[in-house]
């Protein structure tokens, strides 16, 4: 007799007024939430909880699927509203004060009856709230290993700068997972353009140590067994003597301190050369006078 | 003497990165130029790795030392690792046993003004290198 779920189903609306004044009090977020909305959530999760309840204790058990499932929605939307893991928490934890209340003024419980059941629903509360944390944390875990990944595709670009001439700025740091990603796009790049001199811009590169200057001559290396030539350009001051005292060996790469130099060379060795268009138009005429 | 001191443990290549860019906050708090910051940092980058990869990890100590009227930036870099069985070999240009190029210890060396190894073969490596203004 009077579990704590049939006390919650018989003071239902005062429980729930209490639940929501409750958080008023400690965290509500108005600029996020309508209060509509949470209403509406509160609710459907004392609902939730209260059946549940009938048939077990035990948060992870079977009865509380719906239950986890519908914490597991509210801690998605929460965390897309902006709310923080510890708002969400709070949200539910926010519950107890009332429940046990209306416990406490259950006409004819006895004491030991009344303990027992505040720490069962103290328990069953504080368990679903770890729930949602954890939830939120690995919902948020999900968006930065999806952000990651993204990074990874975007941080690469590989770019025609002319017919057979491609450029691959580089920015960042150069750990071994970013230098395969980089060293691949570059490879299937030259076979698809059809390209003879690749580019490697290090100008955002903010340290160029042994196992960097490794990497960079591994793919400069795979670049000409494939027939193309790899320039390397964006070389600070700071980081060419950084280079000479490390003792790193580029003697057999064509380097270049900015880009803008290597990609002259690139056409010069093309046979290209870039002329001022006015002039050339004047000595056309010229010509034609003459 | 020592003016401050900081440590910052390295367990993952995450700590590479953090470690560097605590050499290089430190550095330019000391108003280093950016060559010496430059080497700062990439020494830092060096041994780091060196403590992860051949000592499975360790730590970085950080101090601002000063001699006189002279600073500098001292790093420690301590692990409990498998040691190094011959330290004269180990510090030789192109000499590895791992799959690098073998110039990150000798081009640390380079790379600062004092440099001091100790290592004792199954107790671990401590590596002390400092850089002057």
């Amino acid at each position: 007799m009077s579990s704590f779920h049939e006390v919650i189903r018989k003071n239902e609306s005062s429980i729930l007024a209490g639940w929501l004044a409750e958080m008023a009090s400690s965290n509500r977020r108005s600029d996020l939430m309508s209060d509509a909305e949470l209403r509406q959530q509160a609710t459907e999760l004392l609902r939730l909880v209260t059946n549940a309840a009938e048939t077990s204790t035990d948060p992870m058990s079977e009865a509380f699927s719906s239950t986890r499932d519908y914490l597991k929605d509210i801690a998605k939307s929460r965390m897309e509203q902006g709310f923080s893991p510890a708002e969400t928490a709070l949200f539910i934890l926010s519950l107890k004060q009332p429940v046990f209340n209306a416990l406490r003024d259950t006409a004819g419980i006895s004491p030991t009856k009344l303990v027992t059941e505040i720490l069962t629903a103290g328990t069953v509360l504080d368990r679903l709230a770890v729930e949602t944390v954890n939830n939120a944390v690995e919902f948020r875990d999900l968006v930065i290993s999806r952000q990651q990944e993204e990074m990874l595709e975007l941080s690469t670009p590989v770019v025609k700068l002319w017919e057979g001439v491609l450029a691959l700025p580089l920015i960042g740091t150069l750990d071994s997972a970013r230098t395969q990603v980089v060293m691949e796009s570059l490879l299937s790049a030259i076979v698809e353009t059809n390209s003879q001199i690749a580019i490697i811009d290090i100008t955002g590169v903010p340290t160029v140590d042994t196992l960097v200057a490794q990497h960079l001559i591994k793919t400069i290396t795979a670049a000409r067994l494939m027939g193309a030539d790899c320039y390397l350009s964006g070389i600070r001051p700071a980081i060419a003597q950084t280079i000479v005292h490390l003792g790193i060996d580029l003697v057999d790469v064509q380097t270049k301190a900015k880009l803008a130099d290597a990609f002259a060379l690139a056409l010069t060795r093309l046979g290209k050369t870039v002329v001022n268009a006015k002039q050339v138009a004047k000595s056309t005429n010229k010509r034609e006078e003459a | 003497m020592v003016l401050k001191s900081d440590v910052h443990p390295i367990v993952g290549s995450d700590d590479v990165v953090r470690v560097r860019q605590v050499a290089r906050q430190w550095a330019a708090e000391l108003k280093f130029s950016l060559v010496d910051q430059t080497k700062l940092v990439t020494a830092t980058s060096e041994l780091a790795r060196n403590t992860l990869e051949h000592g499975k990890g360790g730590r970085m100590r950080v101090e601002l030392v000063e001699n006189g009227a002279r600073r500098g930036i001292r790093l420690t870099f301590e692990d409990e690792g498998p040691g190094i069985a011959n330290i004269e070999l180990a510090l030789r240009d192109g000499y590895t046993t791992g799959s690098g190029l073998g110039l990150g210890l000798s081009g640390s060396k380079r790379l600062m003004n004092e440099f001091d190894i100790k290592s004792e073969t199954g107790r671990g490596t401590t590596v002390t290198v400092t850089r002057w203004k």
